[in-house]
């Protein structure tokens, strides 16, 4: 026994050995890291799609591995850090919990690359990405109060960060601008991914009376719910029209493989640089699902408000902004807010009756 | 030829100390066919998953880092066990650990308060937990309700109440309305041993508690009732143990020791507090009492163990491609072996003969 035990060790060290030789051959390897299954067909499936694209658009050029289902508690810096450890050269880390992890990761190892995504740290060797999904929130704002008839939407929340609460006011700003009185309940459901948690929050609010529903969690939970109560809803992060063929009436798709394609290029050319970037509709990074299950004159203004914003002649938060307290917001971009303001969005505009968490 | 299970006159000492290595062993087996069905080379998987993780001193210190709290709960766990009461709520007991101590990291948050800062966030942590557990003690012995589903319900309790603290009064002012608190102060964080590696004070801990438990188990007055009292009640009572007190005091030493352990995580690796602190350690402890057989050496071995099923999960995920349920199965499958080849230990293996009818026929 002893002595079959010794052979398979060895069988197993020389394979390791010949497996690892083989793959160091100057293939760009990019690590993931994610934050929920891989099949959540929200958020971390978007990534995935991504990562897969880029692998076909980059062939034999890169070789990529990810980590799914990862915590952002402890176990966080250590994923990553197994993942630089294992030879990847260009890592991306796909959640806003992710960020201290990265930068510590990312201070020990200078001749690697960090790319977080929604984050506000950077370092030398690491960048930050993320989405104008607040772009595509305006637009549902606009479908979502053209086919509402109780005039109250249904909104299921993660967690009260700024990028989800620019995300609500988006959404009714957008709304107001058809119908002025336009209603939102909102139900946090405290986690990003709990299909669950999510569906009882999508049934409550449907029991309210809100005949239009979206999220800003990442399972299509809420759209099954719709789906069954027959009501209206938006997708999240993917299309997510086949778990709500009369349901959705478009979807904010992330599209992160053109920026995943151009930055591991960049780490083959060698000219990765440490950028922030935040790109939208006009950028492509936040692509609208095709308008579905709404009259055709809805459609039209939708693909009008989806122009408008990507020729800039529409900001989703132009001047002036008032508050829920009736304030008026600095205007600080000149004709709309900075992105500074909207980065650290932590109020409510007018029209909100729900109390922000937290004040 | 049928096979029975029959009642052996003695529990076997030699399967006793078999079973767990003989359930790894199986764990491997089933392990290696499982990855040559999804097409991977089983020797490589096998070596990615266990020995890999062992080569390297960054994994090593990551294995101790993650065996730390399970040790920590495992051996408050095994003590229970031994004694026939059973703590399913450890969970819940770290968790309230970690809120306890993570209020005086909070409180003195920004402010000079000296080292007697982490000090007393340990004792608080401890205290808290030993309290906590002490609930479904008193519960079990007043009215006769099942500590089972009373300590499992109590982690829930203690979720909820977490996250209502970490969204609501103690969250970070600064933190973009993330449910956390702020990064607590260095007087209220717990050492590291070493530079550029996480493992802290809070490993040396575990290793005293499992030395303490040794000789609490195997040479004091005490440890003999929690062992009479498990294996023949009956007999306990006319020794003039008393049972009930039994019950609070293991509980109490169980909760202690989780709570200490989720003040030890929240202070040391995670820096603050936040929902998600435990990956499940309060649950995974359970089968590391098992796996370990309730002695608290075992259970030290034990936490390494499946530590290294986490550590290896994450590596097999890098260099097989294979996805992270594999390393849930790879548990499921070690606990039921743990759990199959522990009745060989009471029962034993008897293949019948069948008995030739003719005789009966006959009549």
């Amino acid at each position: 026994m002893k002595k079959l035990l010794t052979i398979a060790a060895a069988a197993g060290l020389a394979l390791a050995a010949t497996t690892l030789g083989a793959s160091a051959a100057d293939k760009l390897k990019v690590g993931f890291i994610y934050l929920g299954p891989i099949g959540d067909y929200g958020w971390s499936y978007q990534h995935e799609a991504a990562r897969q694209s880029m692998m076909k658009a980059l062939g034999d050029k890169v070789e990529s591995t990810y980590l799914e289902n990862v915590n952002e508690g402890p176990d966080a810096e250590r994923a990553i850090e197994q993942l630089v450890r294992a030879g990847n050269k260009l890592v991306f880390t796909t959640s806003f919990g992710f960020m201290d992890a990265t930068v510590k990761v990312a201070k020990r190892h200078p001749n690697v690359l960090f790319e977080h995504a929604t984050g506000f740290k950077r370092a030398a060797n690491l960048s930050t990405y993320s989405g104008r999904f607040y772009e595509g929130r305006y637009i549902q704002g606009v479908i979502a109060a053209k086919m509402s008839k109780t005039g109250v939407l249904g909104y299921v929340g993660s967690f009260p960060i700024p990028e989800v609460v620019s995300g609500i006011n988006a959404t009714i700003l957008g709304a107001q601008s058809v119908n002025p009185n336009i209603k939102v309940k909102i139900i946090w459901a405290n986690t990003w991914f709990d299909p669950g948690k999510e569906a009882d929050a999508a049934k409550a609010l449907a029991d309210q009376g809100c005949d239009v529903l979206m999220q800003h969690t990442d399972s299509p939970a809420a759209m099954q719910i719709a789906e069954q109560r027959h009501i209206f809803a938006f997708g999240q992060d993917s299309d997510m029209i086949k778990f709500g063929p009369h349901a959705q009436l478009t979807s904010i798709v992330d599209n992160w493989a053109p920026y995943y394609i151009e930055r591991a290029k960049a780490a083959i050319d060698g000219t990765w640089k440490s950028q922030d970037v935040w790109g939208g509709l006009k950028s492509n990074l936040v692509v609208m699902a095709p308008y579905t299950n709404m009259p055709a004159d809805v459609k039209a203004l939708a693909e009008k408000t989806e122009a408008a914003i990507k020729d800039g002649s529409l900001h989703p938060f132009k001047c002036p902004v008032i508050a829920q307290d009736g304030s008026t917001v600095p205007c600080k971009g000149g004709t709309h807010l900075d992105d500074g303001q909207i980065l650290s969005m932590n109020f409510y505009v007018k029209g909100i009756d729900e109390k922000f968490p937290g004040k | 030829m049928p096979l029975v299970l029959e009642r052996r006159q003695e529990r076997s000492a030699a399967i006793a100390v078999i079973s767990p290595l003989l359930a790894i062993a199986l764990t491997f087996a089933t392990m290696a066919v499982v990855f040559a069905a999804i097409g991977k080379n089983p020797l490589y998987a096998l070596y990615v998953y266990f020995v890999e993780p062992l080569t390297d001193g960054y994994t090593l210190s990551e294995l101790v880092v993650k065996a730390t709290p399970l040790v920590m709960i495992g051996v408050g766990l095994a003590l229970c066990y031994i004694a026939n009461v059973w703590n399913i709520g450890a969970e819940g007991q770290f968790t309230i650990g970690a809120v306890a101590g993570s209020w005086i990291a909070v409180a003195t948050n920004g402010t000079n308060a000296g080292h007697w800062v982490l000090p007393a966030m340990l004792a608080a942590g401890t205290v808290a937990g030993a309290l906590y557990a002490m609930i479904p003690a008193i519960c079990k012995v007043r009215f006769g309700a099942s500590e089972i589903l009373t300590s499992l319900m109590l982690v829930y309790v203690a979720d909820f109440f977490m996250d209502y603290l970490v969204r609501g009064p103690w969250r970070d002012p600064h933190g973009m309305n993330f449910p956390t608190t702020a990064d607590f102060d260095p007087v209220a964080t717990v050492p590291t041993l070493f530079d550029g590696s996480r493992v802290h004070a809070g490993s040396i801990a575990a290793l005293i508690v499992v030395m303490l438990a040794a000789v609490i188990l195997g040479r004091t007055i005490k440890g003999f009732e929690i062992r009479l009292v498990g294996a023949a009640p009956r007999a306990a009572r006319f020794a003039g143990f008393n049972a009930n007190q039994l019950v609070v005091f293991t509980f109490a030493i169980s909760g202690a020791l989780a709570g200490l352990a989720g003040i030890i995580e929240v202070a040391g690796p995670i820096g603050h507090l936040q929902p998600g602190i435990s990956p499940g350690y309060g649950f995974t402890a359970i089968i590391v009492a098992f796996l370990g057989r309730l002695n608290p050496v075992g259970v030290l071995i034990a936490g390494l163990f499946l530590a290294l099923t986490f550590i290896g999960g994450e590596s097999a995920q890098i260099a097989l491609k294979v996805p992270l349920d594999l390393t849930k199965v790879i548990q499921g499958i070690l606990l039921f072996y743990v759990l199959a080849c522990d009745s060989l230990i009471v029962y034993r293996v008897r293949f019948i003969a069948p008995q030739p009818r003719a005789a009966t026929g006959s009549a």
